[in-house]
């Protein structure tokens, strides 16, 4: 299986601000947040064809997203996750002394991920957060 | 019949837009229609009608599950989560008026508790910055007025606050930029080629965690020293270009945003900026303002430093405030285990925060105050639903600029639900009763042991 390491960095968009508004536990705000943007040069380096999901894995944690094509590209070498629970599972948590976490800057592996489900937000916390239930 | 009420504070972003009309029915329950507002602030005011709205307190059962509860057991499990604990994290605010904060610091300071919000993962090394260097700021209306160097640095305002480009920053003529946008040049520094990039006179391609170094070279070049061919992934001579094009104007600004805040070097990469500011004054006049996120985050920073003399991460534990932040802040205290209760209002840090915090908020007593079901709520062992501050009950707020605005009441809340205000004061009645419980338990132990 081919695996890429990316820098990936998070923040706002708009479909991120809509679907938070509209309700966290809809199906609309994992279209939103539960994606990579991808620039096309590492797509296709990852060899796959967008939307794919994929996993994306830092020293922090690991969690399934959808991969598509960068909407504000090009930047190779640069993963963007909108700001949410997905972008949360991976990014570096350590805040040097500052109380901010380091949100943008988290080197990252990527590899296909056919298989596997995006979840949603609800139940993608429950269940990296509550023991004894299986993920 | 529909009634219009017009002049509304959208409760969404910093921006604070005070020019939304929203169309509401004719009993005065219902938003039916919402204008003038960007497509985050329209959906925020829809939202309050969702007929899938909670309406009532919910308890987390053994299972999981969730279990109605009336206000009263609310109030009573809030308090206690609070009175008992030795050092809870009250942590949020940021969506809740200015009143509202000033009530829940009283129950802090009651039961010893950190007071933190959301410029922890937000502009918290901002506020670090400023106090370590000072910052020069002005109004929007100023730069509305004045301003023909606009520059935007790792923030994406199409996409984060939608209408600050038309009412403030690049599109109006103002009293002393009649041309508007014509009249203005626009630079943007962001390592990806985002929708505010794309307007831009001026878009530096900065690499991404280089912000440090650029800002260091854009003061160089400003002095007309000497720069190694490229910097941050940028050739010399576009930072020679840029440097030009901001002492050329009569009023610069800097708007800066996560970009700069969450790389590594943080407030030093605000430091920075600051200066770069500092040292084009010495050409034309320069201000810098933080893009800020929550429509009151800011409120709640003067809060705070009204009532402790500083604006997050106060911890009031031992009697009297302390302010550290790495040490005081909330992923630090949640990280490293040293808080032993979480009490959320307005924000949601479930979605928000990494998830190693994620997870110490859900093995602890907890309650999250929010109108909405969020994964904060449904990590939480309580839930209390409220009203929304903004559609449907008023309350000061801070615009981005320090500026404050009275949101304004639009709609009813649904039947009987409490604002964020009444569920505090309601709390904080109770959490003296116990408290005065504890102290006379106490001092009976003493004379028990005295005697």
């Amino acid at each position: 299986m081919p695996k890429i390491k990316l820098n990936l960095i998070s923040g706002r968009t708009i479909q991120q601000g809509v679907s938070m508004e509209g309700g966290k536990e809809k199906p609309a705000y994992r279209e939103a947040c539960g994606i990579i943007e991808m620039d096309p040069a590492d797509v296709k380096r990852l060899g796959i064809w967008v939307p794919a999901n994929v996993r994306v894995t830092s020293p922090y944690g690991s969690v399934v997203v959808k991969a598509i094509n960068a909407t504000m590209g090009p930047h190779p070498g640069v993963a963007f996750i909108p700001m949410g629970p997905w972008a949360n599972q991976v990014v570096d948590p350590n805040t040097y002394s500052t109380g901010m976490p380091t949100f943008k800057g988290t080197p990252v592996e990527v590899e296909p991920a056919e298989m596997e489900k995006v979840l949603g937000s609800i139940e993608l916390v429950q269940s990296t957060t509550r023991k004894g239930v299986v993920k | 019949m529909t009634k219009l009420v017009t002049d509304v504070i959208c409760p969404f972003c910093g921006t604070l837009c005070d020019d939304l009309e929203i169309e509401v029915s004719d009993d005065g329950k219902k938003v039916t229609g919402v204008y003038n507002a960007c497509a985050i602030g329209a959906e925020k005011f829809l939202h309050s009608a969702a007929a899938d709205r909670v309406t009532r307190p919910r308890m987390q059962q053994a299972d999981g599950s969730y279990k109605e509860v009336s206000y009263d057991e609310a109030v009573e499990y809030a308090a206690r989560v609070l009175a008992n604990a030795k050092k809870p994290l009250m942590y949020g605010w940021s969506s809740t008026s200015c009143e509202a904060q000033s009530k829940g610091h009283e129950i802090a300071e009651l039961v010893g508790a950190v007071v933190d919000n959301t410029a922890t993962v937000c502009h918290g090394s901002t506020l670090i910055a400023l106090q370590d260097v000072g910052i020069p700021s002005c109004t929007l209306g100023e730069i509305k007025n004045r301003a023909d160097r606009i520059l935007f640095w790792g923030c994406n305002p199409a996409h984060a606050h939608p209408r600050h480009m038309s009412r403030y920053s690049i599109f109006p003529r103002g009293f002393f930029t009649g041309k508007g946008h014509k009249g203005r040049k626009m630079i943007v520094v962001d390592p990806r080629v985002t929708d505010t990039a794309k307007l831009a006179d001026v878009h530096l391609q900065v690499e991404q965690g280089r912000d440090y170094e650029l800002l260091s070279a854009l003061r160089v070049a400003i002095r007309g020293n000497k720069l190694p061919d490229v910097v941050a992934g940028i050739r010399k001579e576009r930072i020679y270009e840029a440097a030009d094009l901001l002492k050329s104007g009569r009023f610069g600004i800097i708007f800066f945003g996560m970009g700069v805040t969450q790389s590594l070097g943080k407030n030093h990469n605000i430091d920075e900026a600051i200066m770069l500011t500092k040292d084009l004054n010495d050409y034309t006049k320069f201000s810098i303002m933080a893009m800020r996120g929550h429509y009151n985050v800011t409120g709640s920073g003067e809060v705070l430093g009204w009532q402790y003399g500083y604006p997050f991460c106060v911890d009031l534990s031992r009697g009297f405030a302390r302010y550290n932040p790495g040490e005081t802040s909330s992923n630090d205290l949640l990280v490293r285990g040293e808080v032993d209760a979480v009490f959320v209002i307005g924000s949601d840090p479930g979605a928000h925060f990494p998830i190693s915090s994620v997870r110490k908020i859900a093995e602890l007593p907890s309650v999250a105050v929010d109108p909405h079901i969020t994964p904060t709520t449904e990590i939480s062992k309580l839930h209390v639903p409220v009203a929304f501050v903004g559609v449907e009950v008023a309350g000061c707020c801070y615009r981005m600029d320090n500026v404050p605005i009275e949101s304004r009441k639009v709609v009813e809340p649904p039947e009987g639900m409490l604002t964020d205000e009444e569920f505090l004061e309601r709390v904080l009645q109770r959490v003296k009763e116990l408290k005065a419980e504890q102290g006379a338990a106490a001092a009976a132990a003493k004379g028990k042991v005295t005697a």
